[in-house]
């Protein structure tokens, strides 16, 4: 049951009485008495364990598989190879990408080739999981080891090919005005600067994997998924085409999912495999991948790099903006990634005033795990624009602050549309960034870093800047749907597609549904994750769930209340105009006495049907679909950090850490700053930590968490909030807010550093920023 | 291998009821509990023994049960997070404090981090906050950036020091 604190208070009928307050999280109670159900958590009846065998090479001919010893081994049962799952794919497309778009092909398990570290070759199936590792070493597949293409940089010009059926290693390009068309204005510049930023593969790593026991019964042919995902009904989609079963045979169920971030929104190749097995075992078969298989095999992210090039005035206003960015994807990714690449393109110019820009995008395929999403998915716009403004600053000798503030929009040039064609609306950049500024005292903390200089000692603060599009409005994503049951009892109970994966999704829509009732939020239960139950909706994607199902409880929600006042008046003999909804009860405006429970309503409404008013059904139970009113949501914030670098061992140490967005209102500041904080770390782990490594013959070198660093609660610093609210135009002004943390920190935490060692006349360009990156740089100057 | 493995018998006591199993001896105590008690409130997260989502109270100390065997266990007791809160359903101070500050968002390393922390303030009721982070560090959440969960210790503290936790 959702509780709120003494702070929120009762207002009129539909208005935001709960939306703005610290609800308690009615996940918690479960999650915190380990009585969540998470996907390894669910066990059935005689169900059985499954264990891949994975390749040990980066490429390799298979000449051949012998699984006998694997099959000899008590309590294993079933051993597949790609002859066994392969020919039981009947479709397999994102229903996000359509059908028609030129896919990577996917075989679920390897045919005759393996094409990263981790490719699926064999799945075994056995009573425990215990006994299908021991088989999965047993088995004997026959390797040809081949060269392979492991560095994305010098892809193109191979010889070796990662899909010989492609006929090239580029996977597809997209572009904006060529460069041609600004080299007039570069040449006529005051300044022009120009670089190439990197960034390291880094990866979500949700701290539960990937997951999914599949369950089918060939007495009905109904097929049952519990799944740890983003969204199960894309599961259940997916699931359908592959298999050719009916979508109506096939249920997918996720109680808790242990975070996303972007890896589980898409269906794999590792989840294919269990969908065609499962068929094939007559038994319950749960997969559940460990820890070793999440970093091997579920997903690169990030891994990247770009030539950008700004030009300016003799004032530093921007006069132009290029990127030719360029992107590792891996043998198999997930989708098609030609289209997110070229986003980046699309929003290199951020919340800035820039007059024209050009850009390319391309995509590569190499011998290594497959791109998948992860939070803010074509962030390296905002990385590779903030840091190159740094630089900039520093060679035009200006302050970079004073550099951003020329160039930033403000309020009264919106809209504004960027030279690629994005409409920007109802943002605030100027506002954020100098609350920011504000919140560090900037002038305050120049004066201690020179101060520190003095001593010896090296501060830095980090600037950045971004704008993003939330709440995708197109295809797939562009409806929401919502169904509200008012019970017999006048207990509320609301469907949304859903489903917690961190992101506080029950608790949102309890609030929202409350209010947009008026009913206490006690008598608000909350049903997701469950597409026996659930109309249709895409998921937990693009920061799209608060603003979505915003929309979709206000519509459904109103269809109800209509209703609700209808009753009412009738019973009261009153106008429906002159009645109020407000905590679970109707009355009489101006005479609160007089009036009915919602639960007396709800009793007519189902049990008294002959004496409603003509024309209001019976029951008290409604369904809408709602369409994102806004084709873009646009939101913006400012990051600002400060660090000490200790310039003998190369180790940062953030010092604070400013984070002033523009979500809009926000529906429950908790979960407003619990997403901040979470992405901001993240961002600060790919920034300063993680890194995703291959050495150079392709072997992954970061397969635990030994070796893969995420940052732990001594590394990170207090996370400090400032809050802007420009209403967006869609339902309640809300806007998205999972994304920004992880765009807006890594920018700011490199340019920190180097802010720490301009002293030095270091150049950071490529991350992550190790102590041995950093000390090897200062060498060079030393 | 042997075609029938050798298992060995383990008598525990957890949460307060004794319980027993036959094992084999390379069972973790992660799997006793979760496969043969049921018990699925300790989650696994890397099964190496960095991350923390698996912690246990072994005789009252904290412990990573991916990296106990069953059979080492025998004889012991143990607290799984099924077994903080009180019967009544009634949270601890420490799952108060994780409610209360926005501890948790997707919840799986919220077990390990609620059982450390409750071992931890029951040997430090009054840590600072440099204490605080380094009692935390062996505990990874890759959703709420630790924020929410300092605040909570904060908080719980307070309870500790009154003997409470």
């Amino acid at each position: 049951m959702a509780t709120v604190d003494a702070t929120s208070t009762p207002g009129a009928a539909g208005a935001t009485r709960y939306a703005g307050a610290r609800v308690h999280r009615v996940e918690d109670a479960r999650l915190l008495t380990g009585r969540g159900t998470f996907v390894d958590d669910v066990r059935l009846p005689g169900m059985l364990h499954a264990c891949f065998v994975r390749s040990p090479f980066a490429r390799a001919a298979i000449r051949g598989v012998d699984t006998s010893a694997a099959l000899a081994v008590p309590g294993v049962r079933h051993v597949f190879t790609a002859p066994d799952l392969n020919p039981g794919v009947h479709e397999q497309w994102h229903t996000s990408i359509g059908p028609e778009s030129p896919e990577t092909p996917r075989p679920p398990l390897a045919e005759d080739e393996v094409r990263f570290v981790g490719d699926p070759v064999a799945l075994v199936v056995a009573e425990s999981r215990y006994i299908a590792e021991d088989a999965a070493e047993l088995v004997d597949v026959d390797y040809d080891p081949l060269p392979a293409v492991v560095d994305y940089a010098t892809a193109e010009e191979s010889d070796v090919l990662v899909h010989e059926s492609h006929g090239s290693n580029v996977i597809g390009e997209l572009g904006g005005l060529p460069a041609s068309a600004l080299e007039d204005t570069f040449a006529s510049a005051a300044h022009v600067v120009s670089e190439t930023i990197r960034q390291q593969a880094y990866v979500p790593v949700p701290m539960e994997g990937r997951g999914l026991v599949v369950d089918y019964s060939p007495t009905t042919g109904d097929l049952t998924i519990y799944s740890a995902t983003q969204s199960p009904h894309e599961v259940r989609l997916f699931c359908s085409r592959l298999l050719g079963i009916p979508e109506h045979r096939i249920r997918v169920v996720m109680r808790d999912t242990g975070g996303g971030f972007g890896q589980k929104i898409m269906v794999q190749r590792d989840e294919m495999c269990l969908m065609l097995a499962a068929p094939k075992v007559g038994a319950p078969v749960k997969w559940v991948e460990d820890r070793r298989e999440n970093l091997l095999a579920a997903g690169k992210s990030r891994h990247e790099h770009a030539a950008v090039k700004m030009a300016f005035d003799a004032e530093g206003a921007i006069q132009a903006a290029q990127i030719d960015f360029v992107s590792d994807c891996g043998a198999y990714p997930t989708p098609w990634p030609v289209n997110t690449a070229a986003v980046v393109g699309v929003l290199f110019p951020g919340p800035y005033r820039v007059p024209k820009a050009s850009f390319t995008s391309k995509c590569i395929y190499t011998n290594t795990v497959g791109r998948s999403a992860y939070r803010g998915p074509w962030q390296f716009e905002s990385l590779a624009r903030e840091v190159l403004l740094d630089i900039a600053a520093r060679q035009m000798g200006m302050d970079p602050v004073e550099l951003r503030r020329r160039n930033l929009l403000t309020r009264d040039e919106l809209p504004y549309t960027n030279p690629n064609g994005m409409p920007y609306d109802a943002i605030s950049p100027r506002e954020t960034f100098e609350q920011a500024l504000e919140m560090l005292d900037y002038e305050a903390f120049r004066a201690e870093q020179a101060e520190a200089r003095r001593q010896g000692r090296y501060l830095g603060v980090g600037v950045s800047n971004y704008v993003e599009p939330s709440t995708p409005g197109f295809g797939y994503y562009a409806t929401e749907a919502a169904t509200i049951r008012i019970e017999p009892s006048g207990r509320v109970n609301v469907y949304i597609a859903g489903g917690s994966t961190g992101n506080s999704i029950e608790t949102t829509v309890v609030q929202l549904t409350a209010d947009a009732l008026g009913v206490n939020i006690e008598d608000v239960n909350t049903i997701q994750g469950d597409t026996a139950v659930t109309g249709f909706g895409p998921g937990a994607a693009g920061s799209r769930s608060g603003s979505m199902t915003a929309g979709a409880v206000r519509d459904t929600a109103a269809i109800l209340r209509e209703r609700i006042l209808a009753i009412a008046a009738h019973k009261l003999e009153a106008a429906p105009e002159d009645l109020e909804l407000a905590n679970s009860r109707v009355s009489v405006r101006g005479t609160p006495s007089i009036g009915l429970s919602l639960g007396e309503l709800a009793h007519a409404a189902y049990f008294d049907p002959y004496a409603l008013p003509p024309g209001v059904p019976a029951g008290l139970e409604a369904s809408a679909r709602y369409t994102n009113e806004a084709r873009y949501i646009w939101v913006n914030a400012t990051h600002v950090c400060t660090c000490e670098v200790d310039v003998e061992t190369g180790r940062v140490e953030l010092l604070r850490y400013i984070v002033s967005e523009d979500c809009g209102p926000m529906i429950n500041p908790n979960v407003v700053e619990g997403q901040i904080a979470g992405g901001a770390v993240q961002g600060i782990g790919g920034a300063l930590y993680e890194h995703l490594a291959y050495d150079e013959d392709g072997n992954p070198v970061t397969t635990t968490f030994m070796d893969y660093l995420i940052p732990t609660s001594t590394e990170v610093p207090v996370i400090e909030y400032g809050h802007i609210e420009t209403p967006s135009p869609g339902p309640g002004g809300y806007k998205g807010v999972g994304e920004g943390g992880a765009i807006g920190a890594p920018p700011a935490v490199v340019n920190a550093v180097a802010d720490a060692l301009s002293p030095f006349g270091v150049t950071l360009t490529e991350l992550p920023l190790s102590p041995d990156r950093l000390v090897a740089l200062l060498d060079g100057k030393r | 291998m042997p075609d029938t493995p050798v298992k060995l018998p383990v008598k525990v006591t957890v949460n307060g009821q004794a319980r027993s199993a036959t094992v084999e001896p390379r069972l973790t105590l992660a799997d006793l509990l979760r496969d043969e008690f049921h018990l699925t409130g300790t989650h696994l997260g890397c099964e190496h023994g960095v991350c923390g989502a698996c912690t246990v109270l072994l005789d009252g100390a904290a412990v990573r049960s991916c990296l106990v065997f069953a059979v080492q266990a025998d004889g012991a007791e143990i607290t799984t997070i099924e077994g903080i809160a009180k019967s009544d359903g009634e949270l601890s101070p420490v799952q108060e404090a994780f409610r209360d500050c926005h501890g948790l968002q997707c919840g799986f390393c919220t077990p390990g981090f609620v059982v450390s922390v409750t071992a931890f303030l029951r040997a430090n009721p009054d840590p600072s906050d440099q204490e605080i982070r380094e009692a935390l560090s062996g505990n990874l959440c890759r959703c709420t950036g630790y924020q929410g969960i300092f605040k909570a210790v904060r908080q719980a503290a307070e309870a500790a020091q009154r003997g409470e936790v």
